[in-house]
């Protein structure tokens, strides 16, 4: 653990991890009980597209993600309000369409290998301290957001038609929610990369769901194990000298798994206690 | 105040080409207790969603409270049969009451004193205040109605709206549900749709079959015959006679 202590790239990371386990806890919880993993993935691809533009045209590729999850967002959203039938297929052109635009602007810009790898499965190590700022700017947002309207986007998640009979504009709350989950994978881009992002957005909040009642709480503990990922999986990578994004997967589907299992043992054996 | 909770005047509704609901008329009075039944695909949930405002008919006239669905909709109360959210989800029974709350008082932040109070009351009232804390997926069928019940109480609503309430519960739960309808009953109009009329003509006052067209019956017109009749899963027959 001494290397966290001599060399500031790590506490960059270290920090970057912290950072986005906040918002991939709040977000992530929604996006698990919602059951739109996919949808979040389709977000999150697109957003090559944005980074790919944005090397191409030289403007910041943080901004280039923003646009292009922003987007994105609104786009499934709208689809998903038009052509509920269809909605699978036309996230997975998304999906698609995105990742080409983003590869094509990439191929473009001379020099473009090692920034397609990072884009793709992150590198913490990397990250600058604006972009530290940034995300801290990020989550901040995300979580004024979902404070401010806790009561809203629950309703909206649990029961759509009731809280459309209840007067709540439930479109616009979808639309924002999904802006939100943007965001969200935008920050979780910086740490994992954005083929990895959906594991770190659904892994803790689904470990969290095996153990508490309300979503408040499985926010918080969908928060702390994020952060526990990160640290262990930060350390880990910079001890095995492997790419940090993988090994922070690793760690949070190896828990998931044992979490599972574990739960699962753990209802059998209430039960049996109580019969 | 006296006069009709909710009016519809010849409305037709369809999906597609074929009308689900033809030249339907229908004037429910404050504090009556309507039960609708009919044949499944019959209309009758697609009835209650016009009331509800969340469906618009293509034909007529809708009236509730003496303005228009949408206007009233905050003044109605409404227990889905098929709830869309699931079972598993991170819920508890007082936040789903609390749901009730919505749409009233402040937009930002958390609910209100008054907010509690009320769902305290009807969680009292429904008896499932010791539910509170209990994740909803942990429930029964009959503490889960009950749930759905006290959510649509939390609204205040001046006519409550229940579609199928006895579907996933047994009997016994059944009697009991209803009973704490005709308590409700004193001061909220109520109408429940369900495809088991000889069990709920011992509570409502009027029977309103509903099988594309509809046609009404005073409960105390239904007599032995009648109710073997519906019994028998004849509804339309019955509907024909009249």
């Amino acid at each position: 653990m001494d290397a966290f202590f001599q060399y500031g790239f790590l506490q960059t990371a270290l920090l970057a991890g912290l950072l986005a386990s906040i918002g991939c806890g709040i977000m992530g919880s929604y996006v698990v009980v919602k059951r739109i993993g996919y949808m979040a993935g389709g977000i999150s691809h697109s957003v090559l597209a944005g980074m790919g533009a944005a090397l191409f045209f030289g403007f910041s590729p943080m901004q280039g993600a923003l646009l292009a999850a922003l987007f994105a967002a609104l786009l499934i959203g709208w689809i998903k309000m038009r052509w509920q039938a269809q909605e699978d297929t036309l996230i997975g052109a998304m999906w698609a369409i995105g990742m080409s635009i983003g590869i094509l602007f990439i191929s473009r810009t001379p020099g473009y290998s090692t920034d397609l790898m990072s884009y793709l499965f992150g590198n913490i190590l990397l990250v600058s301290t604006t972009q530290l700022w940034e995300m801290a700017a990020l989550n901040i947002l995300v979580t004024g957001m979902v404070l401010a309207f806790y009561r809203q986007f629950l309703a909206v998640s649990f029961d759509e038609e009731f809280a459309r009979l209840r007067g709540v504009p439930v479109n616009f709350f979808y639309l924002l929610f999904l802006c939100l989950v943007a965001l969200t994978v935008v920050l979780l881009v910086q740490v994992v990369g954005l083929i990895l992002v959906i594991a770190l957005l659904t892994l803790p909040a689904a470990i969290a769901g095996h153990y508490v009642h309300t979503l408040g709480r499985m926010m918080f503990l969908a928060s702390l194990l994020g952060m526990v990922f990160t640290t262990f999986g930060i350390w880990l990578s910079y001890v095995l000298d492997m790419p940090t994004g993988a090994i922070i997967i690793l760690v949070a589907g190896g828990s998931f798994i044992l979490s599972a299992v574990f739960s699962q043992w753990w209802q059998h054996r209430a039960q049996a206690a109580e019969s | 105040m006296t006069g009709n909770a909710i009016e519809i005047q010849e409305v037709s509704f369809s999906y597609g080409k074929e009308p689900v609901l033809d030249h339907v008329s229908l004037d429910v009075p404050e504090r009556e207790f309507l039960g609708i039944v009919g044949p499944n695909a019959g209309g009758k949930s697609t009835l209650l969603k016009i009331i509800l405002g969340l469906l618009k008919p293509q034909h007529g006239e809708v009236h509730v409270l003496g303005t228009t669905p949408i206007r009233a909709q905050r003044s109605l109360g409404y227990v889905p049969q098929y709830p869309e959210f699931a079972r598993d989800f991170p819920v508890t029974v007082e936040q789903v009451v609390l749901m009730g709350r919505l749409g009233q008082g402040r937009i930002i932040g958390g609910y209100s004193r008054k907010d509690r109070e009320i769902s305290q009351r009807v969680m009292a009232e429904t008896e499932i205040l010791d539910l509170a804390q209990r994740r909803i997926g942990q429930l029964s069928g009959g503490q889960l109605q009950r749930t759905l019940v006290a959510r649509a109480l939390a609204c205040e609503p001046r006519i409550l709206l229940l579609d199928e309430p006895t579907a996933n519960i047994d009997m016994r739960v059944e009697n009991e549900l209803f009973d704490l309808l005709k308590t409700l009953n004193q001061r909220i109009t109520i109408l429940v749709v369900s495809h088991d009329i000889a069990f709920i003509s011992g509570y409502v006052h009027r029977v309103a079959c509903l099988n594309r067209t509809l046609i009404c019956h005073r409960t105390e017109n239904i007599d032995g015959q009648v109710i073997q009749q519906l019994y028998d899963g004849d509804v339309r027959m019955v509907a024909h006679k009249h």
